[in-house]
């Protein structure tokens, strides 16, 4: 246990192991900081910005930024949640998530965080953007209008020989994480539903499944995300 | 001092806040004492009779009508409230959307899979319908909304909460439970 840093969370004293990220770190010590992009378990890559903190007054990734010994961190003021909020409206606004009709809806992490900051409504104008649904695979629905390109799907759902069944497509604006057709024509069950669980969002469904979990019981109709992480 | 005056409408929406809104059970007696009901589809009164104070506006802008009703809503209540997502953010019916007006249009009247007396390929075109717009507005985008309340529809708590804290001053409670967008 020689490797135990302090650092501190608002203030908080908190210890870790060095290297550790501050994310996982903070869990440790019974703090969450949101994330919507990081995995557990996989190489952080700071694409949603939801988990920034200020660190010697600059803003950073704390999924990708490793702790180090009498780091002084700010994480739940109110510039910083703010912040995080924005970026939730500024996903909602640019996708096109209607709540009502998403099978994830109860169970999605983005959700989740716009109940966890009371988003009444985007401070933004909705973009509504032009954007397709493809179920040509005989196990999943990729859902364009959903996607918030946290590349979760990926870093995580590969095959045997390590390669991945997602991929990005075009640049910029037309940017689309596309489902590769001969590799999803052959995709069992067990990595369709592996998908599903991965995406924070409902960008990926398996098919012939959804609202089986009624209002009420699913995963944040009563708990905000993180609550399992607050001592 | 006279009981504060609400209003109600439903634009582009289901009625389903309204039926919320309704589910507040027995406190309805309460709600008819605290207030008074003006222009609403609760009491069938079709126009604004006298000042409003809270306007609640189900639905979005989908056609002239609801810009209309909206604007008349906006010139004669004090505050504004967007109740559900379809005021909020369009809502279902937003979902069309992106998609060209003909092409909607072809596929409710002529082109869908259950159009079936429409033998003759008519498209609803009357003077005295409303004009469908490009697309479906949320409320604010057209008037100036004070506030929103998500859901679909909005839990009765949280509607029968903020119009008693719209009514009475007090600051609004807002549990985890009743911020919903489903």
């Amino acid at each position: 246990m020689s490797n135990l840093i302090k650092f501190k969370i608002d203030g908080t004293e908190c210890m870790a192991e060095s290297g550790k990220y501050i994310v996982e770190a903070a869990a440790d010590n019974g703090i969450f900081i949101p994330t919507l992009c990081n995995m557990k378990g996989v190489k952080p890559k700071g694409a949603c910005r939801v988990c920034t903190v200020r660190i010697n007054g600059r803003l950073m990734t704390s999924c990708t930024t490793p702790v180090t010994d009498g780091m002084e961190i700010e994480s739940h003021s109110e510039e910083i949640e703010e912040l995080r909020k924005s970026i939730v409206e500024l996903l909602f606004v640019s996708g096109n998530h209607f709540c009502p009709a998403c099978e994830k809806s109860g169970n999605c992490e983005l959700q989740a965080l716009a109940y966890l900051y009371q988003m009444m409504v985007p401070r933004f104008p909705y973009e509504f953007p032009l954007k397709a649904v493809d179920a040509h695979s005989p196990k999943i629905i990729k859902d364009q209008n959903r996607c918030i390109f946290c590349k979760r799907c990926i870093k995580t759902i590969k095959d045997e020989e390590g390669r991945s069944y997602f991929a990005f497509r075009n640049r910029g604006h037309k940017l689309e994480v596309v489902l590769d057709e001969e590799m999803g024509n052959k995709m069992d069950d067990e990595t369709a539903i592996l998908a599903m669980n991965n995406c924070p969002v409902g960008s990926i469904l398996f098919k012939e499944k959804g609202f089986d979990v009624p209002i009420g019981k699913r995963k944040y109709d009563h708990k905000p995300i993180g609550s399992e992480i607050k001592l | 001092m006279s009981k504060p005056v609400i209003a109600t409408t439903s634009l582009a929406g289901c009625f389903g806040c309204h039926m919320s809104l309704l589910d507040i059970d027995e406190r309805i007696l309460k709600l008819i004492e605290l207030v008074e009901f003006n222009k609403s589809p609760i009491d069938d009164i079709k126009t604004f009779t006298k000042a409003v104070d809270i306007g609640l506006i189900e639905g979005g802008c989908c056609n002239s009508e609801n810009v209309e009703v909206l604007k008349s809503f906006r010139k004669n209540c004090k505050i504004l409230v967007s109740v559900g997502e379809c005021a909020i953010m369009g809502g279902l019916p937003a979902l069309r959307n992106g998609i060209p007006i003909e092409e909607c249009l072809h596929e409710a009247y002529i082109g869908g899979p259950t159009v079936q007396l429409n033998t003759e390929g008519v498209m609803p075109n009357d003077d005295e319908l409303p004009m469908l717009l490009d697309r479906v507005y949320p409320c604010h985008e057209i008037v100036k909304i004070d506030y929103f309340l998500p859901g679909c529809p909005p839990r009765a708590d949280l509607i029968w909460e903020a119009v008693v804290a719209l009514v009475t001053g007090d600051p609004l409670k807002l549990p985890y439970e009743v911020v919903k967008f489903d």
